[in-house]
């Protein structure tokens, strides 16, 4: 076991860098230390000037990712033992605007995530004395999967469109889009397939597949937003064969 | 103007400048997973070139048995055969890719339990081989 490995940190102060470089820092290797500590070693012991985001340190806040040796990674869940012998590189997430450091602006997630309505709507809600909205476990079952994303981004930071179309509504929106439209409770899957079905939103996707093999909560955005073009496709099928019928 | 100078200027407490990074022509080579993507998009060309292909022999077999037999001995050239070959392993790669993609698509519930991945994946080589069979067997029967 080497007694330290290098981490090649991005590095961008914008008082006084034109764009980001990389800085790097000898850390004590432990076996149980993951990116996310040598991190805090770094900011406590030898720079406090490093910036990063972090908060839960168990891969439930979602809020410590970071491209780690080219990957969007939880940090929190990326052991230094898995990237020996070293150098680490940690980067911001990919395809987010730099603010400093390891910090990315989210603002224009935060945006696309309200878009598609992540919530229950319905067109009658009932009195609270006829009780709670009952649900067998089959029903939860069908989008529960879809219901534990964190929002960490790691699925946008993974997925080129997100890239290159910046209106592109995202991976993690349109699984939790798919999250409510396949709950039982929720009667608003017209209205989101409205929202969704252009060219920013599922028909943006091309299924590179990316967004499900980084998730840390195992969603399957790709899964989500593939079964909803499925949905959209058979939904203009049939205004198509009976215009009649829908609503 | 230097771009230090441009930055002093527009670097304040609330005004902050984000770097944007742009995004290089080549991003589909630096990732595995990006090319092997690439790659499978790119193949939908040789199932485009196939599709060109018969409809080339259905010409060929409307105007006639002479021409007919001249597209047929064409396909026998080397280049033909070469180029042939190549789109065939293309398609070949893009059909099981695809296969391999029917699960995450699609979910099916039998009795309120979803099928497992294997069989939705496994029903399409089944399918596939079905058909192989019935037009390996119009063809022989033709012989």
């Amino acid at each position: 076991m080497p007694p330290t490995i290098a981490l090649d940190v991005i590095r961008y102060r914008p008082e006084q860098d034109a764009e980001p470089a990389f800085q790097t820092y000898e850390v004590p290797f432990r076996d149980d230390w993951v990116v996310l500590d040598a991190l805090n070693y770094i900011k406590d012991r030898l720079d406090g000037s490093l910036s990063f985001r972090w908060s839960c340190r168990m891969g439930v806040c979602g809020s410590c990712g970071m491209m780690v040796n080219g990957k969007p990674k939880l940090t929190c869940a990326a052991f230094l033992s898995d990237y020996l012998p070293g150098p680490v590189r940690v980067e911001p997430l990919n395809y987010f605007p730099i603010m400093r450091d390891l910090i990315v602006d989210i603002t224009d997630f935060m945006r696309k995530l309200t878009k598609v309505k992540p919530w229950i709507i319905r067109d009658q809600v009932w009195p609270l004395e006829e009780g709670e909205y009952r649900q067998t476990p089959e029903q939860l079952d069908t989008y529960k999967q879809f219901s534990q994303c964190i929002n960490c981004m790691l699925c946008y930071a993974a997925c080129p469109i997100v890239g290159l179309e910046p209106e592109f509504v995202g991976p993690a929106a349109i699984a939790l889009a798919q999250r409510y439209n396949l709950d039982s409770r929720d009667e608003a899957a017209g209205e989101r397939l409205k929202i969704l079905s252009d060219h920013a939103g599922i028909w943006g996707c091309t299924f590179v597949g990316e967004c499900t093999q980084v998730c840390p909560k195992h969603v399957d955005p790709a899964g989500a937003i593939q079964q909803f073009k499925l949905t959209a496709a058979l939904d203009a099928l049939k205004s198509f064969l009976v215009p009649w019928g829908t609503r | 103007m230097s771009p230090m100078s441009n930055l002093a200027h527009h670097h304040t407490a609330y005004h902050p400048r984000w770097y944007r990074r742009r995004m290089s022509v080549w991003w589909w080579l630096k990732d595995r997973a990006y090319m092997k993507f690439v790659v499978r998009e790119l193949t939908s060309v040789f199932v485009a070139y196939f599709a060109v292909l018969f409809l080339w022999q259905i010409r060929a077999v409307t105007q006639g048995p002479d021409a007919y037999a001249q597209f047929m001995g064409r396909l026998k050239t080397p280049l033909f055969l070469t180029a042939n070959i190549v789109a065939f392993l293309f398609v070949l790669y893009h059909t099981i890719t695809w296969f391999n993609l029917t699960p995450t698509a699609m979910v099916v519930r039998v009795r309120g339990k979803r099928v497992p991945d294997t069989i939705v994946a496994g029903s399409n080589y089944v399918a596939w081989l079905i058909v192989s069979i019935i037009v390996a067997w119009i063809f022989t029967r033709g012989i």
